[in-house]
């Protein structure tokens, strides 16, 4: 095997083993997790994805910052929310049809472990505890993500 | 109403005695914050000392023939001749009150109402919470803690906007944010693609704040929704509610406690408050019908 692949595959298995997202994951669930990530750069204004394309990934923000954003007739790009380093990014590939709801965009240079999830969800269909563990790490961000979207609608600075 | 003060050199002092006289004072600028609010300052040299006040209180002001109403006091508690106001122009009062000229007249009561605990928070961590025009009240707070910077520990700025066009004070953020000692965090709703800022609720700022829990002072001003949000995500960062103070807001008439308006369940926002600790204030929190 070449020295830098096995380095680069310890590298990875490293970051995600000391990723506070995935804290209390069993060692063998790690492996497989790491197994499935790349790292990725991306320039300042490209975009990570965008709204209506194939959600076959998430994100954790290493470095930079990326907005997301929904495209408002005659308002243009709005942003409406944003990720930044030691943030995760995306849960549209766990809910069919498994599409992406908005476009999401690099602020600045963004570096990221891109983790493909189709190879995560062709795997939890033979081990349901490595799919409960995914979930029991997303639903506390949908969870907080809905709670903050609660209050935005309320737009409260509007009338305080 | 009550006759007016148009005394010269009638000092400070007076006010105490007679709380319901207000004192005339000429508009010295009107400055567009953004498009519904503003910053008035008025001279008050003419009551001797000035106005002397302590940040997170509040005056009331009279727009001579139309009514009166309660405004936090936005400017340096070290300029007591220059009164400062931020306001958002709302109603049958605020909104003529946006388009008076330098050199026009306001009556001024007060100061009135509890303060900023600046004295308790000597020696410790600031964690400063604002949202929307919240922001208002604890300026003199923060010109407080630049003012005497070597009384404090960390202090960190948390702001929350609707949107980058409805920051307030803006290039002073920037230049709070410029100082090596202090963190300035401004958040907004919703952008459009040149804001390179957050985007999001206040509270996801607090995660990411420099402060040693156990021995921070937090104080809060904004939307009471927002108040309360932030209130929890502090607790779940390991501050107590005896940590934690915020600013009330309500229906303030007479500023002295005599007319009820403004009960907040045993208390009177006017005199108790507007500042209180969380933890003397949070059961009534929860009752809807105050």
């Amino acid at each position: 095997m070449e020295p830098g692949r096995v380095n680069i595959v310890q590298g990875l298995e490293q970051i995600v083993n000391e990723h506070s997202f995935f804290q209390g994951m069993s060692p063998g669930h790690i492996d497989f997790v790491s197994g499935c990530a790349r790292n990725a750069s991306f320039r300042q204004g490209e975009f990570l994805f965008r709204e209506g394309e194939d959600a076959n990934a998430f994100y954790c923000i290493r470095t930079g910052r990326v907005a997301l954003e929904l495209h408002v007739p005659g308002r243009g790009a709005v942003q409406i929310d944003d990720r930044k380093a030691g943030d995760v990014l995306g849960w549209s590939w766990l809910v069919e049809p498994y599409r992406w709801y908005s476009d999401a965009r690099a602020v600045e240079e963004v570096r990221a472990l891109v983790f493909d999830c189709t190879c995560l969800r062709n795997k939890w269909q033979d081990d349901p505890e490595l799919g409960y563990q995914m979930y029991q790490r997303f639903v506390p961000l949908m969870h907080r993500s809905l709670q903050a979207t609660r209050l935005q609608l309320l737009d409260i600075y509007g009338t305080d | 109403m009550a006759q007016i003060d148009t005394r010269p050199g009638s000092a400070a002092g007076e006010s105490l005695v007679d709380p319901m006289l207000p004192h005339a004072a000429p508009i010295m600028t009107v400055q567009r914050e953004t498009p519904d609010v503003f910053t008035l300052a008025l001279d008050v040299s003419g009551r001797g000392q000035g106005l002397p006040f302590q940040p997170g209180q509040f005056t009331m002001l009279y727009l001579f023939g139309i009514g009166e109403v309660p405004i936090s006091i936005s400017g340096d508690p070290a300029v007591p001749m220059r009164l400062v106001h931020t306001i958002r122009a709302v109603g049958s009062v605020t909104r003529p009150m946006q388009d008076m000229k330098r050199g026009s007249m306001l009556g001024v009561r007060g100061p009135f109402g509890t303060g900023w605990p600046v004295e308790v928070a000597r020696g410790k961590d600031i964690l400063v919470v604002a949202g929307g025009l919240g922001l208002a009240p604890l300026r003199p707070l923060i010109y407080h803690l630049l003012n005497r910077r070597e009384d404090y520990g960390h202090v960190s700025i948390l702001y929350g906007a609707r949107s980058p066009a409805d920051i307030l004070y803006r290039r002073e953020l920037e230049r709070w944010g410029g100082c090596f000692d202090v963190d300035v965090s401004v958040i907004v709703d919703h952008a459009v693609a040149d804001w390179h800022g957050d985007v999001g609720l206040v509270t996801t700022l607090m995660d990411k704040v420099r402060c040693e829990p156990g021995n921070t002072i937090a104080m809060l001003c904004g939307p009471e929704i927002m108040m309360r949000f932030s209130m929890r995500a502090l607790n779940h960062l390991g501050m107590a509610d005896e940590q934690i103070y915020i600013s009330m807001e309500r229906n303030m008439q007479c500023a002295v406690g005599f007319c009820g308006h403004c009960q907040y369940g045993p208390t009177f926002v006017c005199k108790d408050g507007p500042v209180y600790r969380c933890d003397r204030i949070k059961p009534f929190f929860g009752i809807r019908e105050i």
